[in-house]
């Protein structure tokens, strides 16, 4: 792929007379706005750190592609300013996966073949790990809540994406209670034919 | 193709690095001593050439063509890996750039065709794109057979490996040097037999799906240049319009503001590789503060030709139009005649809105415009059209403009105009820095070229046993010819009527006629472009006539089609048109649907079938209307598109396709009042959400022998009379104007 993205220099970011500046924590790291207040977190994502992966869709909330999360809960970052997020912790894209470990919903994302253009998806991903938060096993109207838009109409390959990632989720819970658990580990040789 | 031809086509060379390059390049370049740098370009920007086998066995595979989602980035690697013998799992695609090049022969482009239009990608690549992977195993081959002393016919290959008649097995790397040394055949290289396929046909993942889904992948709009700055646009609202006067003094206090000036509109009627409306631009440091800028401008207006057009003064004069005489666009028989002898003759009209694209990635370029140079990075459907526009408006020499393709949020048809590249440029100019333009969705919605309106009047003569003798099609329709340089040259009906299309052939007496409507709102090609309508009109029409003849509306269309057979077709998708091709999707979708189950429950069942470039598609719905809610219980979507590259992309090409007609069936319309667009947001052209949509699209592909034609278009226009048919079936309401929705409101 063609890389024309300058390098981002941190510091320049945080211009050494910026007043008040706006500290919150994005994907773990701490950084310091001190541009303007009201500029959305959209845009300082990909003007300011390059974190292109939320999309510009609308720039009205009514799209869903430039999705993040903020404190846990799925945000559209077209519409939050700067100012309302000091203290924050956001996560994007860019943050979802635990470093080559993809997150259940990107694994079950790539394993449906679900993008096309592929524009739309980063907020489609982080619309469906918040709803997999609140709706553990979803129906299909809950997934019919997901109010993100898909221009190529992916939505069939979602909603299989969203069921298989909360079966994956699921899976990984059932062996995550069962590693804690010594009496299941103990019988793991001869729990099969029970549990299957 | 010649010797002379061939070698200047396929070319060989051992790069820097030592990797085997394969590809479409003049044979003066590969024949120079040491090659120059500038074409195999940089390793981590560009690829030489389709194939590069690097020393760790990796093979890499350039795609050529605008992957805007219709899956080209894998399919096209595809055809040339199968050739190439690679190891699908273990290749790595990289997308190329544009490959314009001056010849001695005038231009050409080192890599064949890169656009993106009329699903002709993989037809295309279907042609040259295996001969290269072929090519670059023959080499292979070649250097295996000198290096065991052995006849290449004796040996085989394998997943990047040349296979010994023992067993033996020497991976591609270490064959490089020697096959790079080795001239390539001067008659093509025989291809495989689809028995041998080990790619082709087999489904294969999107390659950038680990990017996509990581928020890693490149798109136009996430490139950046160094000194670089965001340019936004306020443009004219009026069509044709002008700017006034302008007062930026608050624009100029936004922090991070660094210009603002006026760009001129086109010259009306003038050719239309420019940009697309007049306005002012706010140049910044950053997209934010451009658009906060943009905000505090305070423009007034010229509104220039079209001020009193508006949708209902369009609609009047479709209608008036009507009466006239109108162009012959195909005449059998004798219509006229066919109508007095009639038993009965049927009539209906049926009327398509204007449609804006409103891809998710809305337009946007990245300029750098240099004395002698010129790099243009973003998104296109027209690599092509990009470089002759940025040539135009620069006075630079095409071979010194570089022009990278990005992946690209969707395309639909849009990015085949390179307006806003003319504007960028323009900009860029003015401004005399590198620019990133940026476009908004309200401007997106209010300047595309849009799908063109049309009034459709069909009416059909029946006879005493109650057979189809005549059909006349008459479209009055605001043509493609918007802008369009020699415009004598084409058709008046361009893009909104096609002389072969069904039921030409069919019925001993057509009449197919077209009358042109003004309007000062640009137009251009959307998926599928003609189609979408066409089928409409025709396919619930054909509905109606069932149903008034009291005949069953599959057999009606089967009687229609008759026994399998070719026949002409001058249109896109030519030459031929086979007859039993589109009974077959037809029958089988009617299976699938179980069309002879009669409904009890208020569900209505409704069918379409239609031919689109080359490709035959069927979509059947089950649906029912509770209330004001329209629910479809099932879509099934059948097609015969011939031999499948990748099941996996056409399966997704026919889900997208359908989800999108049913999206823009049910709620799209671009509106015009007092010659302004009136749609402005997802608000008012309300794209269809997850919960309007069926949970599951069922899509079956027939299988073929037949050359692939591509899937891209096919799956979307038989959706709209599909869906209108079931909605009548369920509801008795036959909803002749789109989109449905409101429709469906206003008469319920």
């Amino acid at each position: 792929m063609p890389q024309a993205n300058a390098k981002v220099d941190k510091e320049a970011a945080v211009p050494a007379a910026a007043p008040a500046p706006i500290e919150l924590t994005i994907n773990g790291e701490t950084f310091r706005h001190t541009g303007a207040p009201d500029m959305p977190l959209l845009w300082y994502l990909r003007d300011v750190l390059r974190l292109t992966g939320s999309k510009f869709g609308c720039g009205v909330g009514q799209c869903g592609a430039c999705t993040v999360h903020v404190g846990g809960k799925a945000q559209r970052s077209c519409l939050l300013p700067m100012s309302a997020l000091s203290g924050q912790a956001v996560t994007t894209i860019e943050g979802l996966a635990s470093g080559d470990d993809l997150h259940a919903v990107q694994q079950a994302w790539i394993e449906e073949d679900v993008p096309q253009c592929g524009y739309c998806q980063a907020g489609q991903i982080m619309a469906t790990v918040d709803l997999l938060k609140r709706k553990a096993q979803p129906s299909d109207a809950d997934i019919g809540q997901l109010t993100n838009l898909c221009r190529c109409g992916t939505y069939p390959r979602i909603r299989k994406a969203v069921k298989r990632a909360a079966q994956l989720l699921a899976e990984a819970k059932a062996a995550e209670a069962k590693a804690a658990d010594p009496k299941a580990r103990a019988n793991d040789g001869k729990s099969s034919e029970a549990t299957s | 193709m010649s010797g002379l031809t061939r070698r200047r086509f396929i070319s060989v060379m051992l790069s820097a690095s030592g990797a085997l390059v394969v590809g479409l390049r003049h044979a003066e370049a590969a024949a120079l001593p040491n090659v120059p740098m500038d074409l195999l370009g940089e390793p981590l920007t560009s690829l030489g050439a389709f194939v590069r086998i690097e020393r760790n066995n990796r093979v890499v595979i350039g795609a050529r063509g605008c992957e805007i989602g219709q899956g080209v980035m894998t399919s096209l690697p595809m055809l040339i890996a199968e050739e190439l013998d690679a190891d699908w799992s273990r290749v790595r695609v990289e997308q190329l750039p544009y490959g314009y090049e001056l010849g001695p022969d005038g231009p050409t482009n080192r890599y064949g065709p890169q656009g993106a239009g009329g699903s002709t990608s993989i037809t295309d690549g279907w042609k040259d794109l295996r001969q290269a992977g072929a090519v670059a195993r023959w080499l292979l081959v070649e250097a295996a057979a000198q290096h065991w002393q052995l006849p290449h016919e004796r040996l085989d290959t394998e997943a990047g490996h040349v296979v010994h008649p023992d067993g033996t097995r020497l991976p591609y790397a270490e064959l490089v040097e020697r096959a790079a040394g080795i001239l390539p055949p001067a008659e093509p290289v025989p291809l495989k037999k689809p028995d041998q396929f080990r790619v082709i046909g087999k489904p294969a993942r999107t390659v950038d799906a680990r990017a996509i889904v990581t928020g890693r992948a490149t798109f136009g709009i996430d490139s950046y240049l160094g000194g670089a700055l965001v340019a936004v646009m306020m443009r004219c609202p009026h069509l044709d319009g002008s700017v006034e006067s302008v007062d930026d003094a608050d624009t100029r206090k936004v922090q991070g503001v660094r210009e603002v000036f006026v760009i001129d509109g086109p010259v009306p009627g003038s050719s239309f590789d420019t940009n697309l409306a007049a306005g002012v631009a706010v140049v910044a440091d950053n997209t934010w503060a451009a658009l906060k800028g943009r905000n505090a401008l305070k423009v007034s207006w010229k509104p220039g030709p079209w001020a009193e057009e508006s949708s209902a003064r369009l609609e009047a004069q479709a209608a008036e139009a009507l009466k006239g005489d109108g162009v012959v666009v195909r005449s059998d028989g004798d219509m006229a005649a066919a109508r007095k002898t009639a038993k009965r003759t049927l009539e209906a009209r049926y009327q398509v809105p204007f449609l804006a694209h409103a891809t998710m990635e809305p337009p946007h370029a990245l300029i750098k415009l240099e004395p002698d140079r010129a790099l243009f990075i973003g998104a296109l459907q027209n690599p092509d059209g990009a470089s002759r526009v940025i040539a135009d408006l620069t006075g630079l020499p095409r071979e010194k403009i570089e022009i990278r393709m990005t992946r690209a949020g969707g395309g639909f048809g849009r990015r085949l105009e390179n307006d806003y590249v003319a504007e960028a440029v323009m900009i860029a100019k003015k401004a005399g820095k590198p620019i990133k333009l940026f476009w908004t969705r309200d401007d997106d919605l209010a300047h595309d070229f849009y799908r063109p309106y049309g009034l459709h009047q069909l009416s059909a003569t029946v006879d005493r046993r109650n057979q189809i003798t005549g059909f006349a099609h008459l479209c009055a329709a605001t043509s493609l010819n918007y802008r369009i340089a020699r415009k004598k040259d084409r058709p008046p009906g361009a893009g909104c009527l096609e002389a072969d299309d069904f039921p030409a052939g069919l019925v001993p007496n057509l009449d197919k006629r077209f009358f042109s409507l003004e309007s000062g709102l640009p137009r251009g090609p959307w998926r599928a472009p003609l189609h979408t309508f066409h089928a409409f009109s025709v396919q619930s029409f054909i509905d109606e006539l069932a149903i008034e003849t009291k005949q069953d509306a599959v057999e009606l269309r089967l009687k229609l089609l008759g026994e399998a057979r070719e026949l002409d077709y001058a249109g896109h998708g030519g030459p031929k048109f086979d007859t039993g091709r589109l009974a077959a999707v037809l029958t089988r979708c009617a299976e699938a649907i179980e069309w002879k189950r009669k409904r009890t429950d208020g569900r209505g069942v409704g069918i379409a079938c239609h031919f689109t470039f080359g490709g035959y598609a069927a979509h059947a719905f089950e649906v029912s209307v509770e209330g004001r809610d329209l629910r479809i219980h099932r879509a099934i979507c059948v097609v015969d598109v011939g031999r499948v590259v990748n099941p996996l992309g056409v399966d997704a090409m026919m889900v997208g396709g359908t989800i999108d007609g049913i999206s823009t069936a049910l709620n799209l319309a671009i509106t015009l009042k007092d010659g302004q667009v009136q749609q402005s947001s997802f608000g008012d052209y309300p794209v269809g959400r997850m919960a309007q949509m069926p949970n599951e699209v069922e899509v079956i592909v027939l299988p073929s022998e037949r050359e692939p034609s591509g899937a891209g278009e096919m799956g979307i226009p038989s959706v709209a009379p599909a869906l209108a048919n079931a909605i009548y079936a369920a509801t008795t309401v036959r909803v002749r104007k789109l989109p449905i929705l409101p429709e469906l409101n206003r008469r319920l």
